[in-house]
């Protein structure tokens, strides 16, 4: 049924969307220690997120929203089955949301130290955690017929997830420093072209080195040799990471940003397209995997979700875009401007 | 300790924690839009550091009630997965359309208003408190239509084991859900305006910024006014709805045993829920509870010992959670009525302006009891009549259950502290001229 088609790649792009925009607040965050020297340029670089960060996790809840509306019961046979690993997330993100906005509210070194490390933690645990169970679900995951995990917490680190991890904390680290590199000036903005080029290449090898364990530790590949033109979006997906490093050479560091958001969605397609129909298999019994005919809703529903996604996300997808502009200017160093923002 | 219990634990301590946050930034929100634009429309630059100052308090809110409301979303799934496969069709899809069509420009407003000042004309910034009051408000019309689906389910058909929709603005205009709405709207207004006029007190009590706090007084007196009384009439129309609707959860709110004519309110009873009886009954009005279910005196209303008693919501937590809202409400009513009369007068009347700073509490505890009172007073349903909550969890756990529980009081106790150490440093600064 082409609703059900439908509803599954628009399921794959709101996830692609929230990997691109909260993707390179996660990787600013999870820089902050490193590339922040003084207090001042840990400021610059939370301003360069504090207007967009709370908008672009709204694509997280419209993901999780969307996956309850049109897929029910990958929602819940999803949801359930990661518990621990969802809760991190959750409170990780709730750490992150609540430093970036107390942070600068008192003033006092032991105070900022704090919340700093939330930052941190914040963004660097969902970043990892997020590849890990992407990974996981491309690799199927052990829930038996009845709909019950059999695995714990720690069965989601084996080697295909923590590259996925690995693989999804290096795409944001590079989506975040590229936009550092755009947003800021001075000393920070070449410390973010280094870190920038620093990290690429090795991002380069652990994407290779995803795209090869993927042949082995999952049936990914299968919608790709039945359909060989697919390869086109593996193929944009690695033309868009080179590309990256190319408008980083030539100081079009937003250029640089766009390009790292396709690679970023390149990849998340990567994993959708080779997982079709599947929106959650089984790795102990495949017949009880979870796809997009046997897991969705109602035709009624997936109807009025689709007018109103059809309608909505692109006038979403405007004023974001808006936000995104007004704020794209270089961001002043936070010094010269104390309580301008609160 | 079972896994439903700590999930429902879990789901109230997580609930009842981020509605401390989301009534204040629904009524604050309209209030520092309407000072904006009377510093738009004046250039008074005392209404501009009101929009300030007010506007930290929202937005201190605005993070902890968005960071706390995520988890809200991912629960469902995570504790409560036979529901999600159930209503998901339904609930699902009013949540995502809460995303789509109202968080989402609260969310990306919120950053352009607070990072926003010198980059947009004044009017376009008021234009933006506005969309994001506007925006919240919208956001509570989906929750609301879902949690009013959970008490009385309409517009849907069983098919295939799940709750499967076959009427869209049945579910979203259904008399339930609008009464819901009203009441949980005007409740927050109640509560911001409460909130504006203590901190208010505060001040004029020790004659600091007199003119700055009694602009922000009377705002909010008004607001507290008109919304007091007006949940007052909404809320019995509300309560006598139930009567039709979910009459086990009327009969517990009044601790109303044996179904009878001219039954009676009690101003306080405590039921003893083992022997179907209350060990007290203070303030009898007879034919009161027939009068409010049905406009009648003599009207028959049922009693709690007509439902079996696995279909009886807990009647002491139900009956207690409602006697205290109302009690609220009528103060809310009384104190208002009575800072009309002193509003041109404030700062000479300290005993008064003492009670209002004291009163701060008194609507988050009102509207933690409504809370109670709509989901324990629904109890043992989690979909009034379709679903009961023990059929509803996840295959889970307990250990994980309840490490993620600890986890939440902690994390959140934490946070809460963190919020009101913000809140109160911010006032006790006082405001800084704009």
């Amino acid at each position: 049924m082409e609703l059900q088609i439908i509803w599954f790649f628009l399921w794959g792009l709101l996830w692609a969307l929230f990997f691109i925009t909260d993707g390179f607040d996660f990787g600013i965050g999870t820089l902050l220690p490193f590339l922040g020297k003084t207090n001042n340029e840990k400021r610059t670089m939370l301003n360069t997120l504090g207007p967009l960060w709370d908008g672009n996790e709204v694509w997280l809840i419209t993901a999780g929203g969307v996956t309850f509306a049109a897929f029910p019961l990958v929602y819940a046979v999803m949801f359930s089955s990661l518990y621990s690993a969802l809760m991190l997330i959750l409170f990780a993100l709730i750490f992150r949301g609540v430093a970036i906005e107390f942070r600068n509210k008192v003033e006092h070194p032991e105070w900022r130290f704090l919340w700093d490390a939330m930052v941190f933690l914040g963004s660097a645990a969902p970043a990892i955690l997020f590849g890990v169970v992407f990974a996981n679900i491309f690799k199927g995951i052990p829930f038996d017929g009845d709909l019950i995990y059999r695995g714990t917490l720690f069965s989601l680190f084996n080697f295909y997830g923590v590259l996925g991890g690995l693989l999804f904390l290096l795409l944001f680290l590079v989506h975040g420093s590229v936009w550092l590199a755009f947003k800021t000036t001075g000393a920070l903005h070449e410390r973010s072209v280094k870190a920038a080029k620093r990290l690429w290449p090795v991002l380069l090898v652990v994407a290779a080195g995803f795209l090869i364990a993927s042949a082995y530790e999952t049936s990914l590949y299968d919608n790709y040799k039945a359909n060989p033109v697919l390869f086109v979006f593996v193929l944009a997906a690695v033309a868009a990471l080179i590309a990256t490093r190319l408008f980083i050479s030539k100081r079009s560091y937003f250029k640089a940003w766009v390009a790292s958001a396709v690679s970023i969605a390149g990849c998340t397609f990567f994993g959708v397209i080779g997982l079709f129909p599947n929106l959650f298999p089984s790795s102990v019994s495949p017949e009880h995997s979870l796809t997009a005919y046997n897991a969705s809703s109602s035709p009624l529903t997936l109807k009025i979700m689709l007018i109103v996604t059809i309608i909505l996300i692109p006038i979403v997808i405007c004023y974001q875009g808006w936000a995104y502009k007004l704020f794209s200017d270089k961001e002043p160093d936070a010094e010269t401007m104390p309580d301008a923002h609160y | 300790m079972d896994v439903v219990l700590l999930s429902r634990l879990q789901f109230a301590a997580a609930t009842m924690f981020h509605f401390l946050f989301v009534p204040l930034t629904l009524g604050l929100s309209i209030m520092v839009a309407w000072m904006e634009t009377q510093y738009v429309r004046t250039g008074d630059k005392t209404w501009l550091s009101m929009t300030k100052f007010w506007g930290k308090i929202f937005l201190i809110n605005f993070a902890l009630g968005v960071v706390t409301g995520i988890t809200l979303e991912f629960q469902f799934g995570t504790n409560w997965s036979r529901y999600s496969a159930f209503v998901g069709d339904i609930f699902g899809s009013l949540l995502a359309i809460e995303a789509t069509a109202a968080f989402f420009l609260e969310s990306t407003l919120i950053g352009v208003w607070v990072f926003g000042w010198k980059k947009l004309s004044a009017k376009a910034h008021a234009i933006v408190m506005w969309l994001i009051a506007g925006a919240s408000t919208l956001s509570a019309v989906w929750i609301l239509a879902a949690n009013a689906w959970m008490q009385h389910p309409v517009g849907y058909t069983i098919r295939d084991g799940r709750a499967e929709l076959t009427n869209f603005f049945e579910i979203l205009f259904q008399k339930f859900a609008i009464l819901e709405f009203f009441h949980t709207v005007s409740a927050s207004y109640i509560l911001s305006a409460f909130v504006v006029m203590g901190i208010s007190a505060y001040f004029l009590l020790h004659k600091r910024h007199v003119d700055f706090f009694t602009r922000s007084f009377k705002i909010a007196l008004a607001f507290g006014l008109v919304f007091s009384f007006f949940e007052f009439v909404e809320g019995h129309i509300h309560g006598a709805d139930l009567a039709d609707k979910q009459p086990a959860k009327l009969a517990a709110m009044d601790a109303h045993w044996e179904t009878s004519t001219r039954a009676p309110v009690y101003l306080f009873a405590i039921p003893d829920e083992k022997n179907e009886r209350n060990f007290i009954e203070i303030g009898e009005m007879p034919g009161m509870l027939s009068l409010l279910a049905y406009h009648d005196f003599d009207a028959e209303v049922r009693g709690l010992k007509d439902f079996p008693r696995e279909e009886r919501p807990p009647v002491l937590i139900t009956s207690l959670a409602f006697k205290g809202m109302v009690g609220l409400g009528v103060y809310f009513c009384c104190i208002t009525v009575i800072g009309f009369f002193l509003r041109n007068r404030l700062t000479e009347s300290p005993l008064f302006l003492k009670v209002m700073l004291f009163s701060i509490p008194l609507p988050y505890i009102a509207v933690e009891l409504g809370w109670v009172l709509a989901e324990v007073g629904r109890q043992p349903w989690i979909v009034y009549g379709l679903m009961k909550t023990s059929d509803a969890v996840s295959p889970i756990s307990t250990s994980q259950v309840g490490v993620s529980l600890i986890s939440f009081v902690l994390v959140y106790g934490f946070l809460g502290l963190v919020g009101l150490y913000l809140v109160v440093k911010h006032v006790a600064r006082g405001p800084e001229p704009a």
